[in-house]
């Protein structure tokens, strides 16, 4: 690990100065997944601003639904009452991804921020835009049984690893960032990671999202909602537990009358970003809750998908785990 | 070298001590008697009386690496003395700079008594002793443990976050203190394996461990201990895992099925696959029933499914 100096942030504004004065400081909260890329020599930070102890770990219940720190541990946000309540769908995902140690560490902001576990992203000897922009695509032709079916081209076909993420996609939550100055700004989930056309030299110094370098996410807004009777998170990977998705649902339907009023499917382990299959959902809505429908709502959300070599098996494992989701969401037996 | 971890209250090394062991912690250098005079040559550290007691403190890995590039005996510690000045491959150089980062008490040739580069100076309390030190800002929890406090029970595994072997509970919670930086532990408290006995009374998890051989070579045992102890609590405060049927039901007490516990185990991987026994083990903590020595063990064990 390369050496570099600790600061300990005594509030949010020094924290955000720290780290836009300096373009090789990282804020540090849990830790989980900065400090083995470090080990890695992936991340080599002069300096780390440790934010941890920032009062920026409360969940609370807002006019328009949940507010939940950027602070607060995912641990913590999958069982506070509220979340298990009103977000089952947001608990479900969060206790589907990592172990119940690095859960207990990880914060909700860190998570949001945690980057691609491309094995070539790793490898510092390999070709990654990502860890050096410009350098290529090394998965692009190597082994890429667990990247890309959606978003990508040639500069980079990784998949975002979070689980958590899915399911806020899926909710429509929104990222609240602290910048410069104190000035603070809103960020749509759909908006917050960059597409890989992005990844010109120079435009990624704060990593995979649009977030400029010094910006600090605080919080994150979740809008009420009437998914949480009929909501399900469905992981599919090579191991039953501790281990990242090759393709995970997030499904939440709202109900009424025998019909499907509204519907949300996102998608992970599939693109850059939680993938969120709108014209799938737009197909539901004011259906009914049939085997029949959620079948062909699934084969919409993966018509568009462009698998790579080693990846043709996601196309139909994503068909299955979107019309397996809807089933349990809607609690239909399969046939 | 920073400033060695110090225990701030009277009798703290006391309290720290594995049980039935009255005998200077071997960290203690004050305390350390030399057997017999012995000379000094490149283990010499400015203040101390026969520094060679460090000598004998290799970790076997250490040891190991040595015999690889076949340095014995005295030329090992020629070696020592000489490695800056002769050309030795990356790699080895690699090595010494990762020891001089991490190690305790390591030779002073390498060590120097120019102060730390990154210096932090955190207090915490590690199994009800309080201590403080000053640290390299890339110390992890796991190497401050094992490399300053002599607390070896936690082990390190992948050093990735994969493993579990090396879990600790920090504040109630277990942790990874493969991923902890140790400059990040202000204030906290730190149970580890040698935590958890009450003097010659083991932890009643530590007792069914034994009871039920939830292990075989034992190097995962510390972390899947630590773990265990934890989720008995989460248990109890009605956490939900992924593989709870209803996470909107209002829980506590939880009463966990084997799917249940396998799943919340899920972060200590063991080798051996000793999980069978390991099972066995929570379960008879959780229930409080005394289970069949037997347990699982011939029985058809059904897996979590995906």
């Amino acid at each position: 690990m390369q050496p570099f100096k600790f600061t300990k942030a005594s509030d949010a504004g020094t924290a955000v100065q720290a780290v836009m004065t300096n373009s090789n400081a990282k804020f540090v909260a849990g830790g989980t997944n900065l400090i083995d890329l470090m080990k890695e020599g992936v991340e080599t930070p002069s300096e780390l601003v440790d934010i941890s102890r920032l009062n920026l770990a409360q969940i609370r219940s807002t006019a328009n639904g949940i507010s939940i720190g950027a602070l607060a541990k995912n641990t913590d946000t999958a069982n506070h009452p509220l979340v298990r309540r009103d977000f089952p769908l947001l608990t479900q995902a969060i206790l589907s991804g990592a172990s119940a140690q690095i859960r207990n560490m990880a914060t909700n902001g860190g998570n949001l921020m945690q980057r691609t576990r491309c094995t070539y992203f790793y490898d510092v000897s390999m070709a990654c835009n990502r860890r050096e922009p410009g350098a290529g695509c090394a998965a692009l032709e190597g082994i890429n049984r667990n990247h890309a079916i959606f978003g990508w081209n040639a500069a980079c076909v990784d998949v975002h690893p979070s689980d958590m993420c899915v399911a806020l996609a899926a909710l429509d939550a929104a990222v609240n960032i602290q910048g410069q100055g104190g000035k603070t700004r809103a960020v749509p989930f759909a908006d917050l990671y960059a597409a890989p056309d992005d990844m010109s030299a120079g435009k990624m110094l704060a990593g995979d999202t649009t977030l400029k370098q010094g910006e600090l996410i605080t919080s994150i807004d979740i809008p009420k909602n009437n998914f949480s009777d009929n909501s399900y998170y469905l992981k599919v990977r090579d191991r039953a537990s501790f281990a990242f998705a090759l393709v995970s649902v997030a499904a939440a339907l709202d109900l009424g009358g025998g019909k499907i009023k509204q519907a949300r499917i996102a998608m992970g382990g599939v693109a850059y970003k939680p993938w969120r299959a709108t014209e799938a959902e737009r197909f539901l809505t004011g259906k009914a809750a049939t085997e029949e429908n959620f079948a062909a709502a699934a084969d919409i959300a993966m018509k568009d998908a462009k698998p790579l070599e080693h990846n043709k098996y996601k196309v139909e494992l994503g068909k299955r785990a979107i019309a397996h989701a809807l089933r349990k969401a809607a609690n239909v037996k399969a046939a | 070298m920073g400033k060695e971890f110090e225990d701030e209250a009277g009798t703290a090394a006391e309290a720290a001590s594995p049980p039935g062991e009255a005998a200077p912690e071997w960290w203690d250098v004050a305390s350390q008697t030399p057997e017999a005079p012995v000379e000094r040559e490149c283990w010499d550290r400015p203040g101390v009386e026969n520094a060679d007691v460090f000598a004998e403190k290799m970790s076997e890995d250490e040891e190991l690496l040595l015999d690889e590039l076949g340095i014995f005996g005295e030329s090992r510690r020629k070696f020592l003395g000489q490695a800056t000045a002769v050309g030795v491959g990356a790699a080895v150089l690699q090595l010494l700079a990762e020891q001089r980062a991490l190690a305790f008490d390591w030779p002073s040739t390498f060590v120097g008594d120019a102060p730390l580069e990154n210096a932090v100076t955190v207090s915490l309390k590690v199994n009800g002793v309080q201590k403080t030190a000053e640290v390299d800002s890339r110390m992890v929890l796991l190497d401050a443990l094992r490399e300053r406090l002599g607390l070896t029970g936690s082990k390190k595994g992948c050093d990735h976050g994969q493993c579990g072997a090396c879990t600790v509970i920090v504040d109630g919670r277990r942790v990874l203190s493969c991923l902890t930086l140790a400059a990040q532990c202000e204030g906290k408290d730190v149970t580890t394996i040698e935590g958890l006995a009450k003097g010659d009374s083991l932890h009643p998890m530590q007792t069914a461990f034994l009871k039920h051989d939830g292990f075989q070579c034992g190097y995962c045992t510390p972390g899947q201990i630590c773990s265990a102890v934890a989720l008995i609590q989460e248990a109890k405060d009605g956490e939900a895992s992924y593989v709870t049927a209803d996470v909107r039901q209002k829980a506590h007490s939880l009463s966990l099925s084997d799917e249940e516990i396998r799943e919340r185990m899920s972060g200590n991987l063991c080798r051996c696959g000793a999980y069978p026994n390991i099972i066995d083990s929570i379960r008879e903590v959780h229930t409080g029933k005394p289970t069949d020595e037997l347990g699982s063990m011939g029985k058809e064990v059904k897996h979590a499914a995906v």
